[in-house]
């Protein structure tokens, strides 16, 4: 087999015993890598049912396809866990060196059963498992700990995936990163913890080898040299960011708590201004001729030296969202996040929550007394001081950070049995995430595309805030085509997320985009890594393979169409500016784009999955247990 | 001890503001030299401290080349027109004193063979240094140091003269 090693390493945290499992070519042909993989692995090795703090969660890692080749943005990886955010499918994707790590110590996934019972770095070094003390690491950032963990083995080529403070102290969204990168959303962080499972290091000193490099290689220089042209400029120059201003445009840049879709500061906060005044270097992931990661720095004021890379997502979320027109706090919030290992968005909208919270009189400056703060204090839109110290209180889990460590969901919870308050209402999260930053009250299909998303509310995978914005659709209105439109933007985006590929390549294959342009380029690189012979219909099945093993796992775990819902402000709380104004995705208009959706997915009206489809698909043994 | 110098003979130069630290100069050097992508067989590192800083190091192609110098084995040559250097993998038994010696941690060990590998330049390759060919950002040049500096002088003068006589050109 080229492209794949056909072995997936077991490993028991409890009893430190490993194991190889080997995998069929047939079996790889349908879940590829990234995403899919992963979560077939979890599908394959969760006790089903199990709380996702029990032993019976695992974590698995699916690696990619192309990792380690040349092929550009292929060296990524997936990993997926029982979420302990959602209770759902949480699937996450990273550009690593650590996959590459992986590829070549001869891995093409690895699944982790059970917890540590002491705090643990492991190693995988090439074939050998080694389980090593963590006590040295405790309380590190993520970026430290990999630096100390290189020092400490002795080789710069050891990658890690790390958990920082936030992972150790349980924030039920906190993150695993490696080389600067989050595999982010759905708490993997907190589960690491959990375990007492610090770290995850891998040395890998094998070669790579496909089954026709010549042409893979060949291939590969084109696609590169076309990334550094006109289709990937707004990635390479401003990165993710500069969408911040595209966004409060169209109004729905999420503002003050996803109140407004639009950010009178805008200006202030944008990914032009970032550039002009905070940006130090553009690095770029593994594997990648893009490079959009805008390395950023605090120059001057209290965060003066605060630096990390900033992306569209984690801006809004701790800018406009929380009415915040300094770019300093903004980075300084972003720092914390990504250095102590948390997530961007849930920090943000979570901290945004408060706020609202605060304003409202739910909570007033005592609520926030803790050792650090002894007299409490205020927390208002704009006041990114005491954002901060907010952040800080997540992260140690200190005083009321405590609550606001559990998301929106759990916190709005107790804090409204506590008080009879009703701030549940203006708690943004689906299925318990919370949400990426596009107002959906005015952008219909990406409402349908969040609320039936098997991971939560999560643009990456489902990226139908794209037809909507570009005008392909009446986003102010349903009809339907909705359905289809939804369907298909996911299963786009979960072609890209199990090779996995970086979507910011998408233009590069032949200049467009859409199915035809990259499906086929795709296929042939595909081809040359493995000596398979994909055409442009297996490359589409990929994604519809991925959305459906993920979706079959939440079926499995309970999940009902009930589960399928969008935050109450957008369907009952219209904004009052911009061009969404004045528009709700009401009740009725959710019910019917779900069923939209379910028919354009081949499901049932209750969103479940027919035995013969999944059997179509060549997921019969899935079929044999949700299949209905 | 002889003073190494840099001065006459070309070289892989990176650099560090264009360098977004991708390594797929590594892949491509490894695959060149061994048909395989692997960053422990490439013979140009990317190196990344404090995130941001990274760049790329191959031979320096020293004049006086202290890895030639103290080789117990004399299994290190170098050619005197290009400088490039030739480890003679029958006389060298990898004990390392070439990498001990080298300024830039521009040798490695092979870790199939455990013997000394280093840049050379590609000299087999029609279309030269594939590194350079394959750098998405350009950040890589085969150079000389006076190419180097040449190119730094005409940055200097683009940068600090030129701009300021369009900005002042009427409308």
């Amino acid at each position: 087999m080229y492209g794949y090693s056909g072995k997936i390493l077991h490993i028991d945290l409890k009893t430190k015993k490993s194991w190889v499992e080997t995998k069929p070519e047939e079996w790889y042909k349908i879940y590829i890598g990234g995403v899919s993989m992963a979560s077939r692995l979890l599908w394959e090795n969760i006790v089903p049912g199990c709380d996702p703090l029990d032993d019976g969660n695992p974590i698995c890692f699916a690696n990619g396809i192309f990792t380690g080749t040349p092929v550009p943005v292929g060296g990524k990886f997936g990993m997926a866990s029982k979420s302990p955010l959602t209770g759902v499918i949480g699937d996450s994707l990273s550009g690593s060196w650590f996959s590459i790590a992986l590829k070549r110590a001869g891995w093409d996934g690895v699944v982790l059963h059970n917890s540590c019972d002491k705090w643990t770095q492991l190693f995988i070094d090439d074939d050998r498992v080694q389980f090593n003390d963590a006590t040295y690491l405790l309380g590190k950032g993520t970026f430290e700990t990999e630096e100390a963990i290189r020092e400490k083995l002795g080789d710069d080529q050891i990658r890690s995936c790390t958990i920082g403070p936030c992972g150790e102290n349980l924030v039920r969204y906190a993150n695993v990163t490696n080389d600067g990168r989050q595999l982010g959303r759905t708490g993997h962080g907190m589960l690491w913890g959990h375990k007492k499972l610090k770290a995850v290091s891998v040395r890998g000193t094998k070669g790579v080898t496909v089954f026709d490099p010549a042409t893979l290689n060949q291939l590969s220089f084109d696609i590169s040299k076309s990334a550094q042209g006109k289709d990937t400029e707004k990635y390479r120059v401003y990165g993710t960011a500069t969408g911040l201003l595209a966004q409060n445009k169209s109004g729905v840049l999420p503002t003050r708590n996803f109140q407004e879709g639009v950010y009178e500061d805008a200006e202030m906060v944008s990914g032009e201004y970032l550039d002009k005044h905070h940006k130090v270097k553009v690095i770029a992931c593994a594997q990648c001729p893009i490079a959009c990661e805008q390395m950023s720095i605090v120059k001057t004021g209290e965060f003066a030296g605060a630096m990390t890379g900033i992306e569209y997502e984690s801006l809004f979320a701790n800018s406009s969202n929380l009415g915040i027109n300094d770019m300093r706090c903004a980075i300084k919030l972003i720092t914390i996040a990504d250095q102590d290992g948390m997530d961007t968005v849930s920090m943000g909208v979570t901290i945004g929550y408060a706020m609202e919270c605060f304003e409202k009189g739910v909570l007033t400056e005592k609520d926030f007394v803790c050792a650090s703060h002894p007299e409490g204090f205020t927390l208002n839109f704009g006041d990114g001081d005491s954002a901060v110290k907010l952040a800080e209180m997540i992260r140690d889990r200190e005083g009321i950070g405590n609550l606001m460590a559990e998301g929106v969901r759990i916190a709005s919870k107790k804090i409204d049995e506590e008080r009879g308050t009703d701030s549940w209402k203006w708690a943004l999260h689906i299925k318990g995430l919370e949400p990426a930053g596009y107002d959906a009250r005015s952008t219909k299909t990406f409402a349908v595309g969040l609320a039936t998303g098997t991971r939560g509310g999560c643009h990456n995978r489902s990226a139908a805030y794209d037809p909507d914005l570009k005008g392909e659709v009446d986003r102010l209105t349903v009809d339907p085509t909705r359905g289809h439109v939804a369907a298909e933007s996911e299963e786009y985006a979960a072609v890209y997320d199990t090779l996995p590929l970086c979507k910011f390549i998408r233009r590069s294959f032949t200049g467009k985009a859409d199915r035809a342009g990259a499906w086929p380029a795709i296929a042939k690189l595909i081809n040359a890594t493995t000596g398979w012979d994909f055409d442009y219909d297996d490359v589409d099945l990929i994604g519809i393979r991925a959305t459906n093993i993920k979706k079959a796992f939440n079926i499995r775990e309970g999940w009902t169409q009930e589960d399928d819902e969008l935050p109450w402000r957008w369907k009952h709380e219209p904004m009052t500016k911009g061009p969404g104004a004045g528009v709700v995705t009401t009740d009725e208009e959710l019910e019917y784009l779900k069923q939209l959706y379910y028919k354009a997915k081949n499901w049932t009206e209750e969103g479940l999955i027919p035995k013969e489809y999944l059997i179509k698909l060549g997921m019969a043994d899935v079929a044999e247990e949700i299949g209905v | 001890m002889a003073k190494t110098s840099t001065s006459k003979y070309a070289y892989i130069e990176c650099d560090p503001n264009l360098c977004v630290g991708c390594q797929l100069c590594e892949y491509m050097c490894s695959y060149t030299k061994t048909g395989e992508y692997n960053s422990y067989r490439s013979r140009i590192r990317t190196v990344r401290v404090d995130e941001v800083l990274i760049t790329a190091i191959a031979c320096r192609t020293c004049e006086n080349a202290p890895c030639v110098i103290v080789c117990p084995r004399d299994a290190l040559t170098q050619d005197p027109i290009t400088g490039i250097i030739d480890i003679n993998a029958t006389k060298c038994d990898g004990c390392a004193w070439c990498i001990e010696a080298c300024d830039f941690g521009a040798i490695s060990i092979n870790p199939a063979t455990a013997l000394a590998e280093i840049c050379d330049l590609c000299k087999d390759e029609p279309d030269g240094p594939q590194c350079v060919k394959w750098c998405p950002k350009e950040a890589l040049k085969l150079t000389t140091p006076d190419q180097s500096a040449q190119r730094t002088r005409k940055k200097l003068i683009a940068e600090t003269l030129v701009i300021p006589i369009k900005a002042t050109e009427p409308k």
